[in-house]
């Protein structure tokens, strides 16, 4: 259905005007696949998702779509072949979700051309994939966290691009809606084969939700692989400073991340970082 | 098994979402061409009652009779040399003003950020203040060192404000602040004026269409007719620009290019009507936002704002003229009705958050 | 960062100083050249001689000009603390405007002309129009962002300044009296004028000097300086009446005189930090050099005639006011 398109990072320095936020990164995102980058606050995890579509002109290095600069494309044809979700999108007031959903389709539309049934049906068949038809004719200021986030996917979806990346799609949602977002994320990597990046805050649903795990730290790549390879108990101290505990979630078959701080919590002193003085392990202490 | 419920007359099959999508979508524009069907044929009904009407009245034959060029004892003056040009100046400036000043509250997404307010209006206004005042020229000359102080200012305030990009917020701050130096400026110059030429300059600031003649007119058509489609073009950049340049840009809108044709063209028609007419209390301002609440969310308001702002014009005009006891230029009509309804919008934008 | 008192006891020093220096090249400066004994005559009261009396037309202006930055200086400390927001100043809220057409109505519809009712009547104009501002451009999410506040400020300008053209407009003689009004500019002053204005400025003066100690805690976020115990609703009230008061005195006096409440808070941030004990006090008398210093620029720069202290803070406020938009990030602002 869906093309297979190669996104990849070469050597790529980003930053703003005073600093360097991404240092010389080498990247290759698996086509077809589900990926989540993860890493501590002002990682870079935003800069980067932003250079890859186009937000942020690199320092140095490039982003290279099937072996061509992402910078150099026409902005349109880039616009048909890799969608952005970012961080907070601005819905102008009073629009309809079938209203924002069409706003999809400016990728495939030239200047003053008629709005076509194909374009209709792309509109449609996005508002049906993410289960919102029946909320078509509302205004998008009236829906709840999560339905507002998957007309925002449907907006993604009416461009028809083989690849779709989201910055922090769950982060201001309730746990609820955080997982009937991912899942409906899942659904289209499933059913497409569209490839999916996010940036993601929540280690444990990066870890059950993608196939491929990007851990970022120091303006780098800390780590790369499965969730399984990726987050280990060292990844989590070296890239957030966190002692923690990983399980395998018996939910899901993932690793899972329980944090370890100083107060409730019953472990071994030798498995504390730097515990004062011999003190008691009690439980619910 | 599924369970079926014996199927009434009453049940219609349900629409599939590719109709919903199409209703909805007929719907809205069709809102919108009703809108400017309506407008338009009141500003045609406003102009020939400006025409026809006054302190003498003419009958629309005689009207149509100077148009088509003959020569009607009476008529020929009153409507030919004084009317025609004054309703034909305040329909066209009434376009310019309200394309322009709803392009920038849509591109800067706040129905506030007004070019009456960024410093385009006071730059033309210190401009011809100064060209009346010290250097004592008049007529066309005024006229073009207005047009080239706006888009000198519109420059500058986009230079100032840009830092790896122009942010709405800081283009319109900055504006605030050059409009506020400009003013000043203005002021000292008026402080200095013999009282021939204050009254002179007072008359233009005001926004008057008094006395207007055909050179006058011309120019403001020129402009209109090459500035508005190119506005008209971009006029689906600026919808996905309602989106946030984030969005925008990942729909493949070329943004900062986009902005800053948008930005040449709108300040262009504001300059060229202000040269004309005088800066015009609100109707930049207000245009966009009454526009906006007929015609509903999620459609183009450059032709509807535009429409609107000539009906502002051209019954603000007949209003001053003939509805108080004493001449009134349009600019005080247009400012103490627009100033309650400005004073309302602030209000409602604010206490919904909101966007244009 | 912890300033060592001693600096800034120091810096207040070096600006007092400052301040006396361009009181005496104000009274110095002009069209005529005075001498001492001019001024030593002229303070004793005597104006025989062309130098004394040049020296007395100074002498009320110089005050004017103190005083007036001081006023301004320290409303301006007081507004950006109240709103939290880098970019108030009276200009920018447009409560110049506002006094404006309290005064102008006044005269036009209520006859008003003496010098004392002009000062009563501004400063209701100002504290309205400065609560009217406010309030609409704190409504909505966010509450009172610089933005909103700058927007709300600049259309309440434009609105009430349409109106105040549409009530001179028919009437002749006060078109005149308005108009020269249009502008700041302390090249008026009298002693009468200051006399009457005293009163009024020293109420604002002691309600905010008073409020600094609750301008500090409400800088840290209403909810925060409620837990510390400070009143908020209160405090906020009583400091901004003082900032209004201020400003609206000197507007009634001296027309409008912008920036100056916008600029001098900010460089006296840099120099004596943000307590408010300090940077009020401090900022009154910043104000009061700038001013002095503006307007004695303005009698040499355009010499023989002058340019109005109000053009002058214009034109050095406004590109500084763009320089503290272009610092901060888009997020503050």
């Amino acid at each position: 259905m869906t093309e297979l398109h190669t996104l990849a990072v070469e050597n790529l320095t980003l930053g703003y005007a005073d600093r360097t936020v991404i240092d010389g990164l080498d990247l290759v995102l698996p086509a077809g696949k589900i990926t989540a980058i993860v890493g501590a606050n002002a990682c870079g995890k935003s800069t980067l998702l932003r250079s890859m579509s186009r937000l942020l002109p690199p320092r140095a290095g490039q982003v290279l779509l099937d072996g061509k600069q992402v910078h150099r494309m026409p902005a349109k044809e880039l616009a048909r072949t890799l969608g952005l979700l970012p961080q907070s999108p601005i819905a102008p007031e009073g629009i309809t979700v079938a209203d924002l959903v069409g706003r999809g389709r400016n990728p495939h539309q030239r200047m003053f051309s008629r709005w076509t049934a194909a374009d209709d049906e792309a509109v449609a068949a996005a508002l049906d994939a993410t289960d919102t038809a029946v909320l078509a004719d509302r205004s998008v200021d009236e829906l709840s966290g999560g339905q507002r986030q998957r007309v925002w996917i449907a907006m993604a979806l009416a461009q028809q691009t083989d690849l779709l990346l989201l910055d922090e799609p769950t982060t201001f949602l309730d746990v609820s809606h955080q997982v009937e977002v991912l899942d409906l994320l899942t659904d289209l990597n499933h059913s497409r084969g569209t490839t999916i990046v996010m940036v993601l805050h929540d280690l444990n649903l990066a870890a059950r939700y993608a196939d491929h795990l990007i851990a970022l730290a120091d303006g780098g790549v800390h780590a790369v692989g499965t969730p399984h390879e990726v987050l280990t108990e060292a990844t989590v101290q070296a890239v957030f400073g966190l002692t923690s505990r990983v399980l395998e979630d018996p939910t899901s078959g993932r690793p899972m991340m329980l944090p370890i701080g100083r107060h409730n919590v019953a472990v071994p002193a030798a498995l504390r970082a730097g515990s004062v003085g011999a003190g008691s392990v009690g439980a619910g202490s | 098994m599924t369970l079926t419920r014996p199927v009434t007359q009453a049940d219609a099959p349900r629409p599939t979402t590719v109709e919903i999508v199409a209703r909805d979508r007929v719907r809205r524009t069709a809102r919108r061409r009703a809108v400017i069907t309506v407008l338009a044929l009141v500003i045609g009904l406003g102009y020939i009652v400006s025409l026809v009407a006054g302190q003498t009245f003419y009958t629309p034959a005689e009207v149509f009779g100077v148009i088509m060029g003959q020569d009607v004892p009476g008529a020929s003056f009153t409507v030919g040399r004084l009317r025609l040009p004054r309703a034909s100046l305040a329909v066209l400036a009434g376009l310019c003003f309200g394309m322009g000043g709803v392009t920038f509250q849509a591109m800067l997404r706040n129905p506030l950020a007004s070019p009456d307010i960024i410093g385009i209006s006071s730059g033309a206004s210190a401009a011809a203040a100064f060209a009346i005042v010290t250097l004592s020229i008049s007529g066309t000359a005024v006229s073009v060192v207005a047009i080239v102080a706006g888009l000198g200012v519109a420059m500058l305030v986009y230079a100032l404000s840009f830092k790896s990009g122009v942010v709405g917020t800081r283009l319109i701050l900055i504006g605030i602040g050059i409009a506020a130096m400009l003013d000043s400026v203005t002021a000292y110059v008026l402080s200095r004026a013999a009282m021939w030429d204050l009254q002179e300059a007072t008359r233009w600031l005001t926004g008057s269409l008094n006395g207007t003649s055909w050179p006058q007119v011309v120019p403001v058509l020129i402009a209109l007719t090459v500035l508005a489609p190119v506005l008209l073009g971009q006029s689906r950049n600026l919808s996905m620009g309602q989106l946030g340049d984030d969005t925008a840009s990942a729909l493949g809108v070329r943004v900062e290019r986009s902005r800053v044709i948008l930005i040449i063209a709108a300040v262009g028609l504001i300059a060229f009507a202000t040269a004309a007419a005088g800066p015009i209390a609100f109707v930049a301002f207000l245009s966009g936002p009454i526009a906006a609440r007929i015609v509903g969310p999620g459609v183009s308001l450059l032709v509807p704002a535009a429409l609107v702002g000539a009906v502002l014009v051209l019954v603000g005009d007949f209003l001053g003229q003939y509805a108080f006891g004493t001449r009134l230029p349009v600019g005080v009509i247009t400012g103490v009705l627009g100033a309650p309804y400005l004073i309302y919008l602030i209000i409602r934008t604010n206490r919904a958050g909101g966007s244009l | 960062m912890r300033r060592p008192k001693r600096l800034r006891s120091l810096w207040l020093l070096a600006s007092l100083g400052v301040l006396a220096g361009l009181m005496l090249a104000s009274v110095l400066i002009g069209s005529r050249e005075v001498s001492w004994d001019d001024i030593s005559a002229a303070l004793g009261g005597s104006i025989d001689g062309f130098g004394p009396a040049a020296v007395a037309t100074r002498i009320p202006r110089t005050l004017l000009a103190v005083v007036a930055g001081a006023a301004l200086g320290m409303s301006g400390a007081v507004m950006q603390g109240v709103t939290r927001n880098p970019l108030a100043d009276p200009g920018i809220l447009g409560v110049n405007v506002g006094a404006s057409l309290a005064v102008v109505c006044g005269m036009a519809y209520f006859g008003l002309s003496s010098a004392t009712e002009m000062i009563w009547v501004a400063i209701v104009g100002a504290g309205a129009t400065a609560l009217f501002v406010y309030t609409i451009g704190s409504l909505g999410r966010g509450g009172s962002t610089p933005l909103k506040l700058a927007l709300a400020g600049a259309a309440t300008s434009a609105a009430l300044a349409s109106f105040v053209t549409a009530v001179v407009l028919p009437r002749n003689d006060i078109a005149e009296g308005v108009q020269s009004w249009q502008i700041g500019g302390v090249g008026g002053a009298t002693m009468e004028n200051i006399r009457v204005v005293a009163p009024f400025l020293l109420a604002g003066f002691l309600v905010s000097l008073l409020s600094a100690r609750a301008l500090n805690s409400l800088a840290l976020g209403d909810d925060l300086a409620a837990g510390l115990g400070e009143r908020v609703a209160i405090a906020r009230g009583a400091a901004a009446i003082g900032a209004v008061v201020l400003c609206g005195a000197i507007t009634a006096v001296a027309g409008p005189i912008g920036f100056v409440g916008l600029v001098v808070p900010h460089a006296c941030r840099l120099l004596v930090g943000p307590d408010h004990r300090w940077l009020l006090p401090f900022s009154a008398v910043l104000g009061a050099a700038l001013l002095t210093g503006a307007d004695v620029l303005g009698r040499i720069v355009a010499r023989p005639s002058e340019i109005d202290v109000g053009i002058i803070t214009a034109l050095i406020g406004a590109p500084f006011f763009i320089y503290i938009v272009r610092r901060r990030k888009v997020r503050e602002l």
